[in-house]
């Protein structure tokens, strides 16, 4: 089995998450981009997983999905109160710390 | 008992005094007004060491006891600890500290009754007793340094012990600022003797100690001996001692004339061996001494404050101490460092009793609006035997000890120094004839200088304004006890201390006892023996000087009073002008050393911090807010632009990690 492909499926979605949270000014969107990249993450090991003959790597996997489903309902709840308060979700509008 | 158990006794006791007098009373106002109580305690726990240090001395047995309390620091060669020695020496001056500390402590409860700073005197009294008592027993030199700050800090401390009066303070930072040019000596002496011997121990020191190269032993009895000067007001450093006359009266006669004064002698005697080994240094210590004898008398007649009158007494006295220091004589000057106690302890106790009774007739004066009169000026005194007989009893008797009238205490150690002194030069060493010959001459000031101060205070009219209505009491018991004890002690005391002409030196206690087989201090070497007729003649030369001096200066006195001193002043003319105005030494060191100093600080040293100092200070904290202000901007606020800087930061590690 040839790999290679999985690992490149599982970099593109990386970099679409990354390009996601860098550049897209909704908080939502750039939540979405977080999940893009954990998929990518668990989309990897599950790949190695497989091709080594180790479950180990599967195992992780369901871990790691279980806490980004905690992870999701968290940073809903956050921006749900930050909407509240700023009537926004425009991450550029919201640097309460800046200098 | 043990004696390692009662040295700990003797030295704790004035401690444990100082901090319950000092400490307490800081937290518990209401100790402050209980006299009786800080009082006693304060005597209490410096007689008692008096009466264990006479146990030792009692029980002793000839060969030093070392007690050590615990080490100190070691490190390298250095290994220092809180020893103490018990010997023949360290012995009498702990008898003499504690003897007549004792008893001026009890003479202060009367003096300073109703004083608000009552406990802090009493604190800083026990807590001088303490130091003295180290510096005394101390062991190494190390210890005896530590004692020898410690009752120059009391020192200052009680010259300026009223310290609302700005006259008190500075004179009190004088005698702070002048005792630490000589301790700078001192500490560069003790750096010479470690860096040659390894070791600070008096045991060290004086056996391996005479074994140094000359130069070296030279350079450490000179830096010594200055230390000296300063701590016991010689030339040149002795102009602190007539201004700490600023602090109460039995400050005066404790540690001004006393006890603290006389360090430096007892430093000397307790390295005698290596002092012995440096004749040319020896000379120097003589002359000064003798020079600053002479000045010091000399000062002292023109004076008309009673207690300057005193301390230029005792600066003169000190300067016979360190005379016979110089002839080699050291036992000799611990003879006189304890009559002198005596006898100048009493007399300063007893101005203190004029003072404390001159201060109730300026009251009276001022009450009834007839003018001020200072307390102290001899010239407003007159007439007060009638009413204060003790005091005039005890200051007549040491007076006489002083002038070296036979019999009393002054005339044996008063003339023994003088017979060493000519002992010494017919031995073949010059200076000392020099020594001996302005010995004589001060004997004679000294004999006409006391009895002016004795006259003037005591006998003729009264002098001070109202003086048909308004006369001073004599003083409370506390006050006339240790007046007794000290006016008594000021008679007999030299009998310790027979002249060699009466059997031969047996019955010469004090000989035996410092300079001894066992006897830690040394003395010169005397080829050539004075002819026992010629030994006579000297004592009686002495004598009649201190007769005739007396004698005369009574006459003068009784009969002309104050206008006598005017006649002085026309018969010297200049001389007298110049002794009257202290020959300008102090003006001398103000138009150069302070000068020197303060203009320095002023024109060089607060430009250079102006510019310099706070230039470096404002600057370092310009930088910081500057270079912050240009980083700060960093914080947007923006959480994209912290992923952004995360990001490259990984791109970065992983592009290490690859091509690294």
């Amino acid at each position: 089995m040839d790999i290679s492909w999985y690992l490149a499926l599982s970099a593109i979605l990386f970099t679409i998450g990354v390009l996601g949270v860098l550049l897209r000014r909704n908080a939502i969107v750039i939540l979405m981009s977080i999940e893009i990249m954990l998929n990518a993450v668990n989309l990897t090991l599950v790949t190695l997983s497989q091709s080594m003959g180790d479950v180990t790597g599967q195992v992780l996997v369901f871990f790691s999905m279980s806490v980004a489903a905690a992870e999701a309902a968290i940073g809903l709840a956050i921006i749900i109160a930050l909407f509240r308060r700023k009537l926004t979700l425009d991450v550029t509008q919201i640097h309460l710390f800046k200098y | 008992m043990e004696p390692d158990f009662l040295v700990r006794l003797i030295l704790l006791l004035p401690l444990a005094g100082a901090v319950f007098n000092g400490i307490v009373p800081l937290f518990v106002p209401a100790l402050r007004r209980r006299e009786g109580l800080i009082g006693s305690v304060g005597t209490a726990v410096v007689a008692i060491p008096f009466v264990l240090a006479l146990y030792l001395f009692l029980s002793f047995e000839g060969e030093p006891i070392v007690a050590t309390v615990y080490t100190w620091m070691a490190s390298g060669e250095l290994d220092l600890s809180f020893a103490y020695r018990i010997d023949q020496l360290s012995l009498l001056m702990t008898l003499i500290v504690t003897g007549v500390g004792g008893l001026i402590h009890l003479y202060s409860i009367g003096y300073m009754h109703e004083d608000p700073g009552f406990w802090r005197f009493f604190a800083y009294l026990n807590l001088f007793i303490f130091a003295m008592l180290n510096l005394v027993l101390g062991n190494n030199l190390p210890v005896l340094f530590l004692g020898w700050e410690g009752v120059g800090l009391c020192s200052y401390l009680l010259i300026g012990f009223w310290y609302t009066d700005l006259k008190n303070s500075a004179a009190a930072n004088k005698a702070f600022i002048m005792n630490r040019v000589g301790d700078f000596a001192f500490l560069l002496a003790m750096f010479l003797l470690f860096k040659e011997l390894g070791s600070l121990d008096f045991d060290v020191v004086l056996t391996e100690g005479p074994a140094m190269s000359q130069s070296t032993i030279n350079w450490v009895v000179f830096l010594f001996f200055f230390g000296a000067t300063g701590k016991s007001a010689q030339i040149p450093l002795y102009t602190w001692l007539p201004d700490a006359m600023a602090g109460p009266t039995p400050v005066s006669a404790l540690i001004h004339a006393a006890t603290m004064v006389t360090s430096g002698l007892y430093l000397l005697a307790r390295l005698s061996p290596v002092v012995l080994s440096a004749p040319a240094v020896m000379t120097v210590i003589a002359v000064v001494g003798a020079l600053t004898a002479l000045v010091a008398a000399t000062i002292a007649i023109t004076q008309n404050d009673i207690k300057k009158v005193l301390a230029y007494s005792t600066v003169s006295q000190l300067g016979y101490m360190f005379l016979a220091s110089g002839v080699g004589a050291f036992y000799v000057a611990i003879f006189h460092v304890m009559t002198h106690a005596f006898f100048k302890g009493c007399l300063f106790l007893g101005s203190g009793s004029v003072i404390h009774g001159m201060h109730h007739v300026e009251h009276e004066v001022a009450h009834h609006g007839k003018g001020a009169l200072d307390p102290q000026d001899m010239r407003t005194m007159g007439g007060l035997k009638k009413y204060m007989p003790t005091t005039r009893m005890t200051f007549l008797l040491s007076t006489l000890a002083i002038a070296g009238i036979p019999l009393f205490s002054g005339f044996f150690s008063k003339d023994e120094i003088l017979f060493k002194a000519f002992e010494y030069g017919y031995d073949g060493h010059v200076y000392a004839w020099f020594a001996w010959g302005i010995g004589i001459l001060t004997a004679i000031l000294t004999a006409v200088y006391m009895t002016r101060c004795y006259v003037l205070t005591f006998e003729g009219k009264e002098r001070w304004p109202m003086a048909g209505e308004v006369h001073p009491h004599e003083s409370p018991w506390t006050m006339t006890l240790p007046l007794w004890v000290l006016g008594v002690l000021s008679v007999v005391g030299g009998f310790v201390g027979l002249p060699a002409v009466i059997a031969h030196g047996e019955l010469n206690w004090i000989h035996h006892w410092l300079a001894g087989e066992h006897g830690p201090v040394l003395e010169a070497e005397v080829h050539t023996h004075v002819p026992l007729a010629l030994e006579w003649g000297l004592i009686a030369l002495g004598s009649l000087i201190a007769l005739v001096g007396v004698g005369l200066a009574w006459q003068w006195y009784r009969q002309h009073a104050l206008a006598f001193d005017a006649r002085l002043r026309s018969a010297f003319g200049k001389l007298y002008q110049w002794a009257s105005e202290l020959y300008h030494v102090d003006d001398f060191y103000r138009a150069t050393f302070v000068r020197a100093v303060v203009e320095g600080a002023e024109e060089g040293l607060a430009p250079f911090d102006r510019r310099v100092v706070d230039g470096i200070v404002n600057g370092v904290a310009k930088l910081t807010a500057g270079v912050s202000r240009g980083l700060r901007l960093l914080q947007t606020g923006i959480v994209q632009s912290y992923a952004v800087a995360i990001v490259f930061g990984v791109v970065l590690i992983i592009a290490l990690m690859l091509f690294g």
